[in-house]
């Protein structure tokens, strides 16, 4: 039986020739991606601004969105957004956070129940008030520098210093570009997107560190193979493995993010570009060639066992 | 590696065997599951996102219990002192402490000796161990006495507050009828209500809103409320306002006579004369006996009913009520005076409760995002198990057989956890799919390798397993670490993504180190090929 490949064996592909493209290409789309966040701003959803959402399904045909803006906007509740949320009579209304404290969000809820009375069935109501909200956002951020902390210090255990380092900015660089993609779409950011750079942080992680366990392999086998041939040899024996997995993680996330709806729609659309497109960009073109940036394989020559060549 | 004693392979599959039973309960009807014992019976619990349900998360105001502390301590100070015929002036309540002066020519550590008798050692009998008192007395200038309350009995009071305030919320939620409700404390000061079906949580939150401090004093009629509201207010009253509209002042004492703590039962009624909906009440013995002095000496006079600091009704005392029971009327509906019923029964809240947060999802949302997740799980499945046997043939199918496992058992273990899953969650087994067949891959790129290198099958198979794990169990801590974060900084849908991805990590560890290598090896033992089908 004739099976699939995708990556023929033996494939001698210069990687390595591309970091001086690579690096100021990546340093130069951080910077746009950092410059985005500040400027352009992120579409920060109620868990961390604090508001109202509520998601309203049209009990006859499509909804008239003009006719609800008119309504809600009568209330005097402030800055009131109405979009469309996949099928033609979903809406979603999102009110900013009412003056007030807790009390007056809740007021604001029962007032949006009063204009749009029993046209609509509500399926979903989320309120959060400025106590959670400037919780959620510490906690958020916070939580994702603890987790790139944690993992600094696993991989110095397992590997060396430049290892880790290397893999480290590799991935912080997975999350600007990231966050920067979320700032051109201006995507939901919520909770569930903490969770998606998380994710990414976790899975990109996994094939550098793959990557890098080659490469130990062969630092310890090759001593007197240069860096830059020894990286090429480590990235084109792992490249099959590198694209089977991401096929398949692309695989499942395309049936999330077909299938999945819209709730988990802006989880998915993130996982996709951070996992599929940036990762592997990173693992190859960032996190190995840093290596040779950092120092790692110098000083393998003074050492004197001969070549072990298979 | 790819030799297997009877004993360990037995055990593993076993072990496989056995955690997927627990998934079981899940897809079998309830009827059927509710025979079965206890632990046999443990099963995923649906999150609110997929069943539908509120989550109302409510802070006690800490700083109404601290008030509350430091006026009592006032009261006792006021009690100590006239019982011991102590003169004093200035007994005020200034920040965290009470401070009084003691009067000139009385007794000056006589009365610290009695107010010392205030501060009580924390935690009862354990309290002495720890040193901690409730108290810290300290004097100033020979006459004035500063009785602070210490941290740890404020901290105390309001741990002792959110857990009567639980069982005050406990009463109420029972009284609307719903599926069994979760309420529980949260941190210090909070407390998170999980009430799956309800659709509506108005009602609700009307119940949990209100404090349901019910007091009855009486009028103060030596002149108009309207004058004492422009002019002078007398020291021993305060003026409240009536509950509904038009909001009439009243003069009203502040000694309170009998309280809503008095009360056994409240039941809603109709008034017998006037049809019209009212609340009637009972009060305990010393409540009805309290109740009985105050309309013997005051008949003729009114007195108010007040709930929550507003005058529900003021009416006159016609005649002494011995018997210990009467009825609240002053516009009520049928609704409200059911409510007002249920919040008297279920007791009054030790201090006000805010909403801080608010998540409904109606019952239509849930079943959509069901649908939609087994939709996704599906065909995502039916991809990567079509890829697989695409690219490695036989191993493939070998690949497929302990992801399939390594799903039941990610169910198994979140059955036997009665974890929460969320649509994030199932968002987290699809990807764990992507991600186990990972591992099979990586062994397989490793046994082709060392057939490239010009290995037999069977070296070639174990050094594949050999070298492979290490590197497996590397990349799967560090998104484990992630995972780990995620669920302690997450709440409510994105933690039961964090728990389905944690838990789909150390399955896929254990079927990629045991089950693959299992099926591998009886292959190779029954087969013995002269070549790797990869």
């Amino acid at each position: 039986m004739r099976l699939l490949r995708i990556v023929p064996d033996d494939t001698k592909f210069d990687f390595m020739r591309f970091r001086r493209i690579s690096f100021p290409l990546s340093a130069l789309l951080s910077i746009l991606a950092i410059s985005l966040y500040f400027f352009h701003g992120l579409n920060f959803g109620i868990d961390f601004k604090g508001g109202t959402l509520i998601e309203v399904q049209s009990k006859a045909g499509a909804a008239d969105l003009a006719k609800m803006r008119a309504a809600l906007g009568a209330l005097g509740l402030g800055e009131v957004q109405l979009q469309q949320f996949g099928a033609p009579n979903d809406v979603l209304i999102r009110i900013a956070e009412q003056p007030g404290g807790e009390v007056a969000q809740q007021q604001a809820v029962t007032k949006v129940r009063g204009a749009l009375g029993n046209e609509v069935d509500y399926r979903r109501v989320e309120v959060v008030g400025p106590r959670v909200s400037g919780e959620l956002l510490s906690y958020g951020v916070v939580g994702l520098m603890l987790a790139i902390l944690a993992i600094l210090i696993y991989l110095w255990f397992r590997f060396e210093w430049q290892f880790a380092l290397g893999a480290m900015i590799a991935n912080v660089h997975d999350i600007v570009l990231t966050i920067g993609f979320m700032s051109i779409t201006q995507i939901d950011f919520d909770l569930t997107s903490i969770a998606a750079l998380l994710t990414i942080l976790g899975y990109s992680l996994n094939d550098t560190v793959v990557i890098y366990d080659r490469i130990r392999e062969m630092l310890r086998r090759y001593r007197k193979l240069p860096m830059p041939d020894l990286l090429n040899a480590s990235v084109n024996q792992t490249l099959s493995r590198s694209v089977i997995t991401h096929v398949t993680v692309s695989l499942a996330l395309l049936a999330l993010l077909l299938f999945g709806g819209q709730a988990i729609h802006s989880f998915t659309a993130t996982m996709m570009f951070g996992v599929v497109l940036v990762g592997t960009y990173t693992s190859v073109f960032i996190a190995s060639p840093i290596l040779i940036y950092l120092g790692v394989g110098t000083g393998r020559d003074s050492l004197s066992s001969p070549d072990r060549d298979k | 590696m790819l030799y297997f004693t009877r004993w360990k392979a037995a055990a593993i599959v076993l072990t496989a065997f056995v955690v997927c039973l627990f998934a079981v309960p899940n897809f079998l009807p309830e009827k059927m599951v509710q025979s079965w014992p206890k632990w046999a019976q443990r099963h995923v619990v649906l999150g609110l996102d997929l069943q539908g349900g509120s989550h109302i998360l409510l802070e006690v105001d800490t700083n109404a219990v601290r008030k509350e502390k430091l006026e009592t301590l006032r009261d006792d100070v006021r009690r100590v002192l006239r019982d011991a015929r102590v003169g004093y002036t200035g007994l005020v309540v200034r920040g965290n402490s009470v401070e009084v002066r003691i009067r000139e020519g009385s007794n000056f550590d006589q009365a610290v000796d009695k107010l010392r008798e205030l501060s009580q050692p924390l935690g009862g009998i354990l309290g002495s161990s720890t040193g901690q008192r409730t108290l810290d007395i300290t004097t100033e200038a020979g006459s004035l006495v500063r009785l602070t309350v210490t941290e740890p009995a404020l901290v105390e009071r309001i741990r002792q507050s959110v857990e009567q305030s639980i069982q005050i919320i406990e009463r109420r939620v029972n009284e609307l009828g719903t599926v069994e409700p979760l309420i529980q404390r949260q941190g210090t000061d909070r407390i998170l209500v999980q009430v799956p079906g309800l659709q509506d949580p108005t009602r609700l939150k009307e119940l949990l809103g209100k404090t349901a401090k019910l007091d009855f004093r009486m009028v103060d009629v030596s002149m108009p409320a309207e004058q004492a509201a422009q002019g002078r207010v007398p020291p021993d009253d305060e003026i409240l306002y009536s509950a509904t509209q038009p909001k009439n002042p009243y003069l009203v004492e502040k000694r309170i006579l009998v309280s809503g703590g008095d009360l056994t039962d409240a039941q809603p009624g109709f008034d017998q004369r006037t049809s019209e909906p009212i609340v009637s009440f009972r009060f305990n013995t010393s409540g009805a006996r309290k109740f009985a002095q105050v309309t013997q000496e005051n008949v003729g006079k009114p007195f108010a009913i007040i709930l929550d600091n507003q005058v529900i009704s003021a009416p006159v005392i016609r005649e002494p009520i011995l018997g210990g029971s009467g009825q609240i009327s002053g516009s009520f509906t049928v609704e409200s005076a059911n409510d007002l019923a249920i919040l008297l029964r279920a007791g009054a809240l030790p201090a006000p409760l805010t909403i801080i947060e608010e998540r409904t999802v109606g019952p239509g949302l849930g079943q959509d995002s069901i649908a939609k997740g087994k939709v996704s799980a599906y065909v995502g499945a039916v991809m990567v198990i079509v890829f697989m046997l695409a690219t490695y043939g036989l191993f493939g199918l070998f690949a497929n057989i302990a992801v399939a496992i390594n799903v039941a058992m990610i169910f198994g273990v979140l059955s036997l956890l009665n974890a929460t899953l969320t649509l994030p969650g199932i968002a987290g087994i699809v990807l764990t799919v992507g991600i186990a067949v990972d591992s099979n891959v990586l062994i397989y790129e490793r046994i082709r390798e060392e057939v490239r290198g010009g290995r037999t099958p069977i070296n070639a198979i174990d050094a594949g397993f050999s070298r492979a794990l290490a590197t497996i169990l590397d990349s799967n801590i560090t998104t484990f670490i992630a995972a780990a974060v995620l669920f302690y900084i997450g709440t409510g849908p994105v933690r039961g993504f964090a728990v389905t991805l944690g838990i789909g990590i150390i399955t896929t560890v254990f079927t990629a180190f045991t089950l693959t290598r299992l099926i591998v090896a009886y292959w190779v033992r029954w087969r013995r090929p002269q070549r790797v089908p990869i």
